[in-house]
């Protein structure tokens, strides 16, 4: 389902004397559909750098990144927008949603865009804020106001609205508690069994055990020379 | 897919000056794209050419019209260019004084554009009327108030209304959540998503504000002094920005 090929990367800081830092080099690893694949690696090691290039965030130097017929390396931004829509979900660490939207449309906002009808949206919504525990008063405000813990629950209820093939989670079991954690291990294990490929970053080491099927040292694709 | 808007090579001088030059770049329907750039780079002269406002002085820029594909807006005549303005474009004014008639009710301004396109009915204008002044959050008891005694944003508002009123498909925006407070700004953001997204819209926007592009446009383009610097996804512009301006942009951005 994702395939990522030699991929590189370095940022050209042109207002600080033209520093160049390359970040990674010769990047390759496959994920299956119904694979969960863990990045590991200490700080700095390029994880998110290599989830951000993998969603079309971070621009790649060259290589490849094939997910879904698509190679976000070298797309049109319109393909990447459809594949962003219809194909590949990404959990981030941060919620950014224009202020004043409720809740319950922000997390039913990726089935819309699907063409799915609002009634089954905001049911599919419903119950997943329901499942994380986000209490049913708060589903009219928009989460802009919410606690860091809420919020991160609102992001997960909308990356799992939608059944992606493809996912990428960004510690998603970040400033959760016991019970909202197992919910989101749980949602993680629901997608996997449905056939999506997941690429994730854990730092809570067990619940990266209990959902990755294996895991890759992000260490490895850092270059030499910076090492 | 043919594309709504297809701009190739466009350029146009204030005499040995450059407003802007070399732009080409293809718009597809449901797009929204984000033009950014500081003062004097040329985004609204690059606006104000796309829209018909100004000749450009090269280039062509084709519209995918109803009826007979792509054609070249440049060299259309002067009442087709005009039949396009009042239909399948719509621009909205960064001053709603500029896009709206400030001596005629706030009813009366949207009347006029469907009137415009053949509309005769005045039962059925004044409900279409009273349904948009709603969609943009006016009340009904203000449609017949002039503009002149509506604040800022609701100029702003029915500007959009006005605008949006006969279904375009392209429209043209020129800074529009500039002036306004930040409070205001973002209800407009929240409006002009919701309509773009219902009504399938494609638009064009240029602003300043780096925040209002990451909210509302899928795309970007960065200028220059009248060039095209650098282009991309919105969200790969702004995280990763390759060029020298487009950093130096990102990174003046004040944090709040």
């Amino acid at each position: 389902m994702i395939q990522v090929e030699n991929l590189s990367k370095s940022f050209t800081l042109h207002n600080q004397g033209g520093t160049v830092i390359p970040v990674m080099e010769g990047a390759a690893f496959d994920v299956a559909a119904g694979e969960c694949v863990g990045l590991i690696g200490a700080s700095g090691a390029g994880k998110s750098t290599l989830m951000r290039m993998l969603y079309g965030n971070y621009l790649a130097a060259s290589g490849h990144i094939r997910i879904g017929g698509v190679d976000v390396a070298t797309a049109e931004p319109r393909e990447i927008l459809g594949l962003r829509r219809e194909t590949l979900g990404y959990v981030s660490q941060f919620l950014r949603v224009v202020p004043r939207v409720s809740t319950l449309d922000v997390v039913a906002e990726p089935l819309l865009r699907t063409g799915h009808a609002l009634d089954a949206a905001q049911a599919r919504a419903r119950d997943l804020l329901a499942r994380l525990n986000i209490p049913e008063r708060l589903w009219g405000l928009s989460p802009t106001t919410f606690s860091g813990g809420e919020q991160q629950r609102v992001n997960i209820a909308r990356g799992f609205a939608y059944d992606y093939p493809a996912l990428l989670l960004d510690e998603p079991t970040a400033s959760l508690d016991a019970t909202n954690r197992e919910v989101v291990l749980t949602l993680i294990e629901d997608a996997k069994a449905r056939g999506a490929a997941i690429v994730g970053i854990f730092h809570d080491e067990a619940a990266r055990d209990r959902v990755c099927d294996r895991v890759i040292d992000a260490a490895a694709f850092t270059p030499r020379s910076s090492a | 897919m043919t594309p709504l808007l297809q701009v190739e090579g466009v350029a146009k001088f204030y005499g040995a000056r450059v407003g802007c030059t070399d732009v080409s770049f293809d718009l597809y329907p449901g797009e929204v794209m984000g033009i950014v750039g500081e003062s004097g780079s040329g985004k609204s002269t690059l606006l104000n050419c796309l829209a018909g406002h100004l000749t450009p002085d090269a280039g062509a820029v084709r519209f995918d019209t109803k009826t007979d594909g792509l054609r070249d807006t440049v060299t259309m005549r002067e009442p087709e260019r005009r039949m396009l303005g009042r239909t399948d474009w719509a621009f909205v004014h960064q001053h709603a004084r500029d896009g709206l008639r400030m001596n005629v009710s706030a009813g009366g301004n949207v009347g006029e554009r469907l009137m415009a396109v053949g509309a005769r009915h005045y039962g059925s204008i004044r409900d279409t009327a009273t349904d948009w002044l709603g969609r943009v959050e006016i009340n009904a008891d203000r449609i017949d108030d002039r503009p002149t005694a509506f604040s800022g944003g609701m100029q702003q508002r029915l500007q959009i209304a006005r605008n949006l009123v006969t279904g375009p498909r392209l429209v043209f925006m020129d800074e529009p959540t500039g002036g306004l407070d930040v409070s205001v700004q973002a209800r407009l953001l929240d409006l002009l998503r919701g309509l773009v997204r219902e009504m399938g819209l494609s638009a064009i926007i240029v602003t300043h504000d780096l925040a209002v592009v990451r909210l509302l446009a899928d795309r970007l383009m960065v200028m220059k002094d009248g060039h095209v610097v650098e282009t991309g996804l919105t969200d790969q512009v702004l995280d990763d920005p390759q060029h020298a301006y487009t950093q130096l942009l990102v990174s003046s951005v004040l944090q709040v």
